[in-house]
């Protein structure tokens, strides 16, 4: 005798495709959608160009930033006054973008970017965020050990620089500029974005040094 | 739309648990800081989450902590800070009265 509830075909053919059987969460949202879509609300079009979109973000649009904050000292000072319209001077669309904040690490002041409530992320600049960002762990320790937790990413901070930890709760996503690495005088604007981590731009370390 | 607050003014943390997903979390509560920013006026998130209209509109202002001020045992630098974004219901002003 067969234990389990019976099936709909569609989802037997997903579990043989995936090799397990959907999670909780996972029915309930492929329902949903199937709901959506089936109600004409949104269309399965619409789903997949959503996810592309989010695909298609990554650390590198942060890279490029960056770098060209540290070469371009004029642009640096728009990035932190007014973040989207200085980025969107590089051909980047910001339209559809919260309002975003740059902070600047530099011989005096570490900055640490955290959602203590869940996970707010400025997601067009880095991507989807680590699953450490948005543990319990991270949201929960680094607003009040950041030393200790800088530590655990191996990054052992000086006395004399103060940490400024920013905890966006609300409408506002925050992006770090790392300090620009010594020794990077003669590199190109490309070069230097390699140095430019997805990490760096949190806070819980500094830009690579090459 | 009025702002309430202006950069450098002290304010304290209301103590609260509405129902639902407020957005001011708890560890912040009952604590004084200082306006950084006036970031302007958001609709009301606690009201968007449930479908709600989300107005009228809140101010949001970025505050600024002491960490030693929130952690009665914190590790390092009593310079170290702690920033975060609040809407203005959730902040009452804390300015030491003037004689």
């Amino acid at each position: 005798m067969h234990e389990h509830e019976p099936h709909a075909p569609a989802q037997e053919a997903q579990e043989a495709y995936d090799g397990h059987e959907l999670a909780y969460y996972e029915q309930r949202l492929e329902a949903v959608q199937a709901l959506l879509i089936e109600k004409g609300m949104l269309t399965a079009d619409e789903v997949r160009q959503a996810v592309e979109d989010m695909d298609s973000r990554s650390p590198a649009v942060g890279a490029k930033v960056v770098a060209h904050a540290w070469v371009d000292p004029a642009f640096k000072k728009r990035l932190l006054t007014d973040a989207k319209d200085a980025i969107s001077e590089l051909g980047i669309d910001v339209d559809s973008w919260s309002t975003l904040v740059a902070v600047e690490n530099t011989d005096a002041i570490h900055n640490i970017i955290v959602c203590t409530l869940c996970s707010c992320y400025p997601r067009p600049l880095l991507g989807l965020p680590p699953d450490w960002y948005k543990s319990v762990n991270y949201r929960a320790r680094v607003v009040k050990e950041p030393r200790t937790v800088l530590k655990e990413f191996g990054l052992e901070l000086e006395s004399g620089i103060d940490i400024r930890v920013y905890d966006s709760t609300a409408d506002m996503r925050y992006l770090v500029i790392p300090a620009r690495p010594a020794g990077t005088q003669d590199m190109s604007e490309e070069e230097l974005a390699e140095l430019v981590t997805r990490d760096s731009m949190i806070g819980v370390t500094q830009a690579r040094v090459p | 739309m009025p702002v309430r607050f202006q950069p450098g003014d002290l304010v304290r943390v209301r103590i609260d648990t509405p129902p639902g997903h407020f957005r001011t979390p708890t560890y912040i509560q009952g604590k004084v800081g200082v306006i950084e920013t006036v970031y302007g006026a958001f609709r009301n998130p606690e009201s968007l989450a449930y479908g709600g209209d989300g107005l009228p509109k809140q101010a949001l202002y970025l505050v600024r902590f002491d960490q030693t001020h929130i952690w009665d045992q914190y590790e390092a630098t009593a310079r170290d800070k702690l920033l975060i974004d609040i809407y203005e219901h959730w902040l009452e002003s804390a300015q030491p009265e003037t004689a």
